[in-house]
């Protein structure tokens, strides 16, 4: 039953997904990509319970070179994001 | 349910929303900054609250993982220039499918030590397909950085025995995964998934040409969500499975716009290095007329609007502020100016808007392909600043040319085209764009940024 549940967010997940970015406009399709990379990085999240359970050296190590790559994506992928949606500029009325 | 578990999980469900939320505001540029941050924020909240799971007791490695990875990011993030986006994308791809790889195989290597008691097939298969798409994505995102960084040729390498060697990597995916599932105290399953899904990744993305590139991008980004998705389902984590596929959903529509942006389907772009190269078009007649910068100034300047037209020849030209000094000038003038923007233009999607945004250009004056075309009579003048195919008449006259059915910017129905351009060299007979050779076509040629600082010194003198 637990998998049916996990399967049934599948399917919702990609329908909203689908629904949502197709409004993007053109112009904000790099910045919507870097922003992709950043919420991408979520495997943060399940990786800190690799990383910090106390588990056997291996499992650790590969836990917590999961949350550096993951932190990259994260931290770089909001910061280069921001930068970039910063420079987007209405024209000034003169 | 204990009370720490769903405190954790009614968190999810808020850092879910303001993903959601996030996204929304996205859709214009005038609240996308506001959604990045509050995207930003949902990802805090559930980094924040997965710390406080009791089954985690100690936190020097996931802070060293967390100090390593969040160092170089930031470094990253400041330090890369606005024309290596596509890059910098492309490597960030490759990142999040080594670090759902690597989850996937922590997983594996978590209940190795418990003898695999309780891991269903159902975990397996999903660690299975962790491993793959993780690997894909990583491996198959290094070529494409290779690529666009110019570390690598960017041509297509195609060799004899291709497609073999691809349909022998799909059918040993499913003999390895069956082995794995079937006996997954036997590390050499878990080794050779690993091994296969690199190679393949590697294999489906060198045979891949530099100019398809932005669909190679897009893709990878999807699967990069899918990944992250797929070490949900193994780790029974909901907001993995849901958020790593909001991503998947996002690349997947970004590669759909760019294949019909090319009238090629997404099998035809992946399969393109097994094609035969398509078989030379009819001969293109005429004359091609070159106008010294200086000359293209007096009809500039007596211009009333002006369309720019960039491809990623302005990139590499770093033409792009001088383009906006040039803009400033004809504005000045009396002209308007607005700028048409091909979907495919540059090396990855949006790539142009954000160097021209870089270079203050308003985002108002950035229109795309369907909404410049109709009204292409009106301009006096469209300025083709280093595109090439997205203006290419050939398109929708020859028949026979590779690119025929792609829908492209018809420049040539201005009144004057200014192509700005290298050289002329070859004598222009390799070149298949018959747009060069129209009667109101005028090359400039030399250095893109040269020329347009030609122009803008003449406007200065006058």
């Amino acid at each position: 039953m637990e998998n049916i549940y996990l399967i049934f967010i599948v399917l919702l997940a990609a329908f909203l997904g689908f629904e949502l970015i197709r409004k993007v406009p053109a112009t904000l399709h790099t910045p919507l990509m870097s922003g992709s990379n950043a919420i991408s990085g979520i495997t943060l999240v399940g990786a800190l319970a690799a990383s910090g359970m106390e588990n056997d050296i291996l499992t650790t190590i590969l836990g917590t070179a999961a949350v550096a790559l993951a932190s990259i994506n994260v931290v770089g992928g909001y910061l280069v994001t921001d930068r970039m949606l910063g420079m987007f500029k209405k024209k000034d009325k003169k | 349910m204990e009370s720490v578990a769903l405190i954790i999980n009614l968190a999810y469900v808020l850092a879910a929303g303001l993903f959601i939320l996030g996204l929304k505001l996205l859709s214009h540029p005038l609240t996308a900054r506001k959604g990045n941050m509050v995207s930003a924020v949902g990802m805090l909240v559930a980094v924040v609250v997965t710390l406080l799971d009791h089954q985690i007791i100690s936190y020097h490695w996931i802070l060293l993982g967390f100090a390593i990875g969040g160092a170089y990011g930031a470094w990253k993030a400041k330090s890369v220039e606005m024309t290596q986006m596509p890059e910098m994308v492309s490597l960030f791809n490759g990142y999040g499918g080594l670090a759902s790889l690597l989850l996937g195989w922590a997983t594996v290597s978590q209940l190795s030590t418990v003898g695999f008691s309780g891991a269903t097939s159902f975990v397996l298969i999903t660690v299975i397909l962790t491993l793959l798409i993780g690997g894909v994505t990583f491996s198959g995102s290094v070529i494409a950085w290779g690529k666009l960084s110019g570390r690598m040729n960017a041509k297509a390498v195609i060799f004899t025995g291709l497609r073999e060697l691809s349909v022998l990597h799909l059918v040993g995916f499913f003999v390895v995964g069956y082995l794995f599932v079937t006996d997954p105290m036997n590390p050499v399953w878990l080794y050779a998934t690993i091994a296969l899904a690199l190679s393949f990744g590697i294999l489906a993305t060198i045979s891949i040409g530099g100019a398809d590139m932005p669909v190679v991008i897009a893709l990878l980004n999807s699967y990069s969500g899918v990944a992250a998705s797929a070490a949900g389902l193994a780790v029974g984590n909901t907001i993995l499975i849901v958020t790593g596929l909001l991503v998947g959903a996002s690349g997947l529509i970004l590669t759909n716009i760019m294949c019909k942006a090319m009238n090629r389907s997404l099998m035809n772009v992946l399969l393109s290095g097994f094609a035969k190269p398509v078989e030379a078009a009819e001969k293109i007649e005429g004359e091609v007329k070159i106008m010294a910068a200086q000359d293209a100034f007096y009809v500039l300047e007596a211009a009333q609007a002006v369309l720019v037209i960039p491809g990623y020849g302005m990139a590499v030209a770093q033409a792009q502020h001088a383009v906006r000094e040039l803009q400033t000038l004809l504005e000045e003038n009396g002209c308007t100016v607005e700028y048409a923007i091909h979907p495919v233009a540059g090396r990855m999607p949006g790539h142009m808007n954000v160097l021209l945004a870089e270079a203050d250009v308003p985002y108002d004056q950035l229109c795309e392909m369907d909404d410049v075309n109709p009204r292409m009579e009106n301009y006096d003048v469209a300025i083709v600043i280093g595109a090439n195919d997205v203006v290419n008449p050939a398109a929708k006259e020859m028949k026979g040319s590779p690119i025929y059915g792609m829908p492209v910017i018809e420049a040539y129905r201005a009144k004057t085209v200014f192509v700005l351009k290298r050289s002329a060299n070859a004598g222009f007979a390799g070149v298949d764009n018959p747009l060069f050779f129209k009667d109101n076509t005028r090359m400039v040629l030399g250095d893109a940024k040269d020329t347009i600082n030609t122009i803008i010194r003449e406007f200065g003198d006058d």
